[in-house]
């Protein structure tokens, strides 16, 4: 298996296009998830009869197999980017809204009882108590949903999207090895440098969590 | 002033904390509250800022029905310490102690401001300020917790068990600097501990709760320790419950007897026998350094080479307690009194304390109320026995 570095040479600039559609419909399914996720997970949280329930349709979606979801989903948005963002959001969720509770579950009783004491409503509470001590186990599930949607985008090229899935298509096609291993390494680098970039907002946005000589 | 009129606190499950408790803390002064586990000592405590809803009756503070006013305001306007501090983990120092006049809208150059000065009213660094609490040790935390509760000079403090985590020599520190603070500050103090010196120490009056939150007796320690309305709670001031007493009396009115020291350089050839077989030897600036035999006498020499038996200096401040240790330890039977500065004033003998001690004891137990000079209220207050008929079996 030999690579065609000319092929790549003459390809840049669809390389570059590719991939920030493939980064595009990942992000925007990871966006999306968590902004669903946030409330879902706050009622799971706060209401213990509907947490059970909630965790496990997020399972259920999530072994549903990514063609039947694209398939089912076409009478609703046809074959189209929206399609493809909200298959990949279903996948977040499993992981998201998990995360989410189980960081809203890590609040210290005690912390979450003075800030009632001091007299901070419920809301309050939550936005600048709670989901901020959640952070850390919420940004391991956003890294998670993150890696997987970058690497689920690909399944989308069966409805005619999927980013950097279409080199595979086409190579596969053409019997022509060198888009389908251009595929896979921007992928990966992909993958990596959105996860890398994840644990750098999370070094910023928690500094109470960093190890420090005191 | 806080005020109990017949509350009443039953949880869902059946389980009565509080049963038909009248209660008034006075205004300004320290209001403690003791008990073993479950005897609804917290639940008490926590019905004040409505952290847990009376079943029944009425609680006022400052004349104001709690249950008439917001809750999340009303505990905005009374300080929480909790135990181990509750800090947030997430937030400065700073910001910690500044969460309540943040609440209050003070903003935030203003809010971090107070936060800083308190910093140094509860004997903290002012780099403290830019840490995490888990960057500092227990005892730093409580009093990150003591400032926050202070930071919009509330004029009630609602403290649960603050000092109960950390270990005893820090727990004295943290004793000594509340009573400290609430000499210069005089707010209203609801304390909870389940430890009866702790209780004796910081209390003005001191409620013993029974499990079933019965108030059995509402007291000054004093007037508590001398006379206790029943066997519970003379069970719960246990064995060394005159010796307590004696913790609240200062000294400082035991007359002493003038002392004629030798001076550490004067030779041991110059020491007559006829000021008794145990003489105090000072330094030069006339601080105690111990006791010379003088039946044991080294040949040559001054006082000051001599071996002496130590003797520790008691000042005015110091209790009858403590006195009556020393006088365990002293050969001579006598303890060396000394000034603020640490030079000796005279000394006193062991008869001389166990008389003032007696005396002590039967002035509290005639219900004179507070004989000792610690912080709080000059006006005695009277006993309150919330439910004499009851005794426990």
């Amino acid at each position: 298996m030999t690579i065609d570095w000319s092929w790549i040479a003459d390809h840049t600039d669809d390389l570059t296009t590719l991939s920030v559609s493939h980064l595009q419909a990942a992000l925007s399914a990871v966006f999306l998830g968590l902004l669903i996720s946030l409330p879902l997970a706050v009622i799971a949280h706060r209401i213990r009869p509907l947490r059970g329930f909630l965790l496990g349709l997020s399972n259920v979606l999530f072994t549903i197999p990514s063609i039947a979801i694209f398939v089912l989903l076409l009478p609703v948005s046809g074959l189209t980017r929206t399609t493809t963002v909200i298959g990949l959001t279903i996948y977040t969720l499993v992981v998201l809204l998990r995360n989410t509770v189980e960081g809203l579950d890590s609040v210290p009783a005690k912390t979450k009882e003075a800030a009632k004491a001091m007299g901070t409503r419920p809301l309050r509470t939550l936005l600048t108590v709670e989901l901020p001590l959640a952070l850390p186990v919420i940004m391991a599930g956003v890294r998670i949903a993150t890696v997987m949607s970058i690497s689920l985008v690909s399944v989308a090229t069966y409805i005619g999207d999927g980013g950097l899935g279409q080199l595979f298509t086409d190579g596969f096609q053409r019997n022509f090895p060198t888009p389908v291993i251009a595929g896979v390494v921007l992928t990966l680098l992909l993958a990596l440098v959105a996860d890398a970039l994840l644990v750098a907002l999370q070094y910023v946005l928690t500094p109470w969590t960093r190890k420090r000589g005191a | 002033m806080i005020q109990f009129e017949a509350v009443h606190k039953r949880f869902p499950n059946g389980t009565t904390a509080v049963h038909d408790l009248t209660l008034e803390m006075p205004e300004g002064g320290v209001t403690v509250l003791v008990g073993s586990s479950g005897c609804g000592k917290t639940t008490t405590l926590r019905m004040v800022n409505r952290m847990v809803e009376p079943t029944s009756g009425t609680i006022r503070v400052g004349g104001k029905d709690v249950l008439a006013q917001d809750a999340a305001e009303l505990r905005r306007s009374i300080g929480y310490v909790i135990q181990q501090a509750g800090l947030f983990p997430h937030r400065t120092v700073l910001d910690n102690i500044a969460t309540v006049p943040l609440l209050l809208g003070w903003g935030r150059r203003k809010a971090r401001a107070r936060a800083a000065e308190l910093l140094e009213t509860v004997g903290l660094a002012a780099d403290t300020g830019k840490r995490f609490p888990h960057q500092l040790s227990g005892g730093q935390q409580q009093r990150v917790g003591v400032a926050r509760a202070l930071a919009a000079d509330p004029p009630v403090l609602l403290m649960d068990e603050p000092f109960g985590a950390v270990d005893p020599v820090v727990r004295t520190q943290l004793q000594d600097e509340l009573l400290r603070l609430q000499k210069e500050l005089s707010k209203t103090i609801v304390f909870v501990t389940h430890d009866i010196d702790e209780a004796v120490r910081l209390g003005d009056r001191i409620a013993i709760f029974r499990t079933g939150g019965h108030l059995v007796q509402c007291a000054p320690p004093a007037e508590l320790l001398a006379s206790p309305a029943d066997d519970f709670v003379t069970d719960f001031l246990g064995s060394e419950r005159e010796l307590k007493l004696l913790s609240l009396t200062p000294l400082k009115e035991v007359p002493q007897t003038r002392a004629t020291p030798l001076r550490a350089d004067e030779p041991v050839s110059a020491v007559s026998g006829d000021g008794g077989r145990w003489q105090l030897v000072t330094s030069a600036a006339g601080r105690p350094l111990g006791w010379l035999d003088t039946d044991a006498l080294p040949a040559t020499g001054t006082a000051g080479e001599a071996p002496l038996t130590p003797a520790r200096a008691l000042r005015d401040t110091d209790s009858l307690l403590s006195a009556l240790n020393e006088t365990i330890g002293s050969p001579s039977g006598c303890v060396v009194r000394v000034d603020a500065d640490g030079a000796v004033t005279g000394v006193t003998a062991r008869e001389e304390i166990h008389a003032r001690a007696t005396a002590a004891h039967a002035a509290a137990g005639a219900g004179a109320a507070r004989t000792a000079g610690t912080a709080g209220s000059d006006s005695p207050a009277p006993t309150t026995t919330a439910t004499p008929a009851e005794h426990p079996a």
